[in-house]
């Protein structure tokens, strides 16, 4: 235990002292996230909202102010349009209440829409009273924007991302610097060198996954409807899994560019299968595919909890998969290590 | 000889895919003295010290090391390997690379502190103990990768070209350091390619093309083929095969 301790303590202390590497695991991927939420949730758009033939002009007024275009319609035609999605949003007045339709497929359309009628309606409407309107979608629904959807596999992909690059050059760089070969002149057994790797990186990811998925759910205000601990337990096996098959992998690398080539590879791919994109359109063969690929089953897994609330019961089987494949590459690579030393 | 050889190798060879790179060596390394084994560089001395190291295995014939078969995990505590590349963490300081492997075989707390100041002491680097490995010279990281090598006081250290890039005057302080490491019982093997070097040993193998052409004290070396010094020696040896 005290060997692998050795090697946790060191490995610590090379992440702390390459800041740089520090920063990019950490930082980088908060800043693509704010990159995605500006792109995802900006307000450029200009929605067309068509309001009924009764609608005061002052309304009319106040929505154009806020960047709609809007139409005057009879609600028949409104909703043929709005069918067709020659609209976004159709407006009328009920009891006195607005009462808002919205086509409702696009998440950003959506936003831009409750956004304008937001703003209009607030200059309408007297500080004291509050602001009361209802919603309905023909299609989708409400509080879903397209960063909530796949914000969670954004996560699971960073933290896959930069735990498989740094851990397969760490251990890159232990074989092309000889320090393994003099690891393994000592008597360290080579599931203590796995295991050393395993809980360095471990602490250091579950560091790295808790400011991230923070930073998404608290600062850019992601949708977060389960548990935190949940949401760690599956960034930490993504990371495990990760950083094993890094390892794994490093041993086909002769230098960091060869392990940059990975990425396209194993990294990539992963991205299009774990639900960015839908693959309803995809060959069956090639979608089930993604039955191998760890970062689908948590990326299934970090929806569950962060957009439908979901428990255990729902993300047991992703964990157990997850747990798998890392215990898989754990295997693996104290196999691997054999071509080193025999013992 | 009163003694079972500290290290012996039977009929050794030693082959990558096709190449043989070292073949047919049998040799005994005696308790307590200073083997060298010379020769170019390609010739295979690096091959055969990971062997005895017990990293490498050989493809045929057997290694024995302290009266155990290599490799063994338990041989491997109580020896000291010195790589032919520094094998140090540069992010890390000095201190921090010493602690690391001083835990690895095992030694904490007071005990460590005094084997780092010890060793640290001994190649002349005590106070550059808190400089980050990566602001060294090639010179300083020879020695300290040798005081690490020493770290846990092995029973045989294996030095594979402890001096190259290493000044002289600090070559000469190194090898009188060796000289009363042995003097303690602890048996040293060294692989050099310098052949003057090869005069501070006890005894030597002489290896070209991973075969060894020659074993014995440097004196009865000369004195066989009748020369003035190690190469003329060496050159003997080599050009009679
Ligand atoms: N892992 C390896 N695979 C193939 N050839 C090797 C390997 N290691 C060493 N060699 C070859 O073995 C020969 C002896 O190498 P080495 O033992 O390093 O020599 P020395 O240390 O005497 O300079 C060289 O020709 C080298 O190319
Ligand atoms: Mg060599």
């Amino acid at each position: 235990m005290m060997r692998v301790r050795a090697i946790v303590v060191r490995i610590i202390r090379q992440f702390f002292r390459d800041k740089r590497t520090l920063a990019l695991m950490i930082v980088a991927p908060m800043f693509v996230l704010l990159l995605m939420n500006l792109v995802f949730n900006g307000e450029e758009y200009q929605p067309t909202i068509a309001v009924s033939k009764k609608t005061p002009d002052v309304v009319v007024e106040k929505l154009t102010k806020y960047d709609a275009d809007v139409k005057k319609l009879t609600e028949a035609t409104a909703r043929k349009q709005l069918e067709k999605q020659q609209i976004d949003a159709f407006m009328e007045m009920d009891e006195g209440t607005p009462k808002i339709t919205l086509e409702g497929s696009d998440p950003t359309v959506n936003k831009a829409v409750l956004m304008t009628v937001q703003k209009a309606l607030q200059e309408l409407v007297p500080q004291t009273r509050s602001l009361q309107w209802k919603t309905t979608y023909l299609h989708g629904s409400e509080d879903m924007a397209l960063f909530d959807n796949f914000g969670p596999v954004l996560i699971g992909f960073f933290v896959f991302f930069f735990v498989f690059l740094i851990a397969g050059v760490s251990f890159l760089r232990e074989r092309t610097s000889g320090t393994l070969e003099r690891l393994l002149s000592t008597p360290l057994k080579r599931w203590e060198i796995v295991a050393g790797y395993i809980v360095g990186f471990g602490l250091f990811t579950t560091l790295q996954a808790s400011l991230i998925a923070w930073f998404a759910v608290d600062i850019l205000d992601m949708m977060m409807e389960g548990s935190f601990v949940y949401v760690l337990l599956i960034t930490f096996l993504l990371a495990m899994t990760a950083l094993t098959l890094g390892m794994l992998l490093s041993a086909f690398a002769n230098n960091e560019l060869q392990m940059m080539q990975f990425i396209p590879l194993v990294v990539i791919p992963q991205v299009f299968f774990s639900g960015l994109f839908n693959l309803d359109t995809m060959a069956e063969w090639l979608r089930s595919l993604s039955v191998v690929m760890p970062l689908t089953y948590g990326a299934d897994a970090l929806r569950e909890i962060m957009v439908r609330g979901n428990g255990w019961n729902e993300i047991a089987k992703d964990v157990y998969v997850l747990l798998g494949f890392a215990i898989l590459f754990m295997i693996l690579n104290v196999v691997a290590l054999k071509k080193y030393r025999k013992l | 000889m009163p003694e079972k050889p500290c290290i012996r190798l039977e009929h050794v060879t030693k082959r990558f895919g096709k190449k043989t790179v070292v073949e047919d060596v049998s040799l005994d390394v005696h308790k307590g003295e200073i083997f060298g084994l010379l020769g170019p560089s390609g010739a295979g001395k690096t091959t055969i010290v990971k062997m005895i190291a017990g990293i490498d295995e050989a493809t045929s014939g057997t290694i024995h090391v302290l009266n155990k078969k290599m490799p063994d995990l338990h041989v491997m505590e109580r020896i000291g390997f010195m790589a032919q590349s520094d094998a140090l963490y540069g992010e890390l300081t000095a201190f921090e690379n010493l602690q690391f492997f001083a835990s690895i075989y095992g030694l904490k707390g007071k005990k460590q502190r005094e084997r780092i100041d010890d060793v640290m002491n001994l190649v002349n680097l005590t106070d550059d103990m808190k400089k980050p490995v990566h602001q060294y010279s090639g010179g300083m990281k020879r020695r300290l990768s040798l005081a690490i090598s020493l770290l846990h006081e092995p029973e045989v250290l294996l030095l594979d070209e402890p001096t190259v890039g290493i000044d002289p005057v600090l070559r000469q302080a190194i090898w009188e350091e060796l000289e009363r490491i042995r003097q303690n019982g602890t048996t040293i093997v060294v692989t050099t390619h310098v052949m003057d070097e090869a005069e501070k040993c006890q005894r030597l193998a002489m290896i070209r093309d991973g075969r060894l052409i020659a074993v014995g004290s440097p004196d009865e070396l000369k004195k066989e083929t009748n020369s003035e010094t190690i190469e003329q020696a060496f050159l003997y040896f080599g050009g009679a095969r």
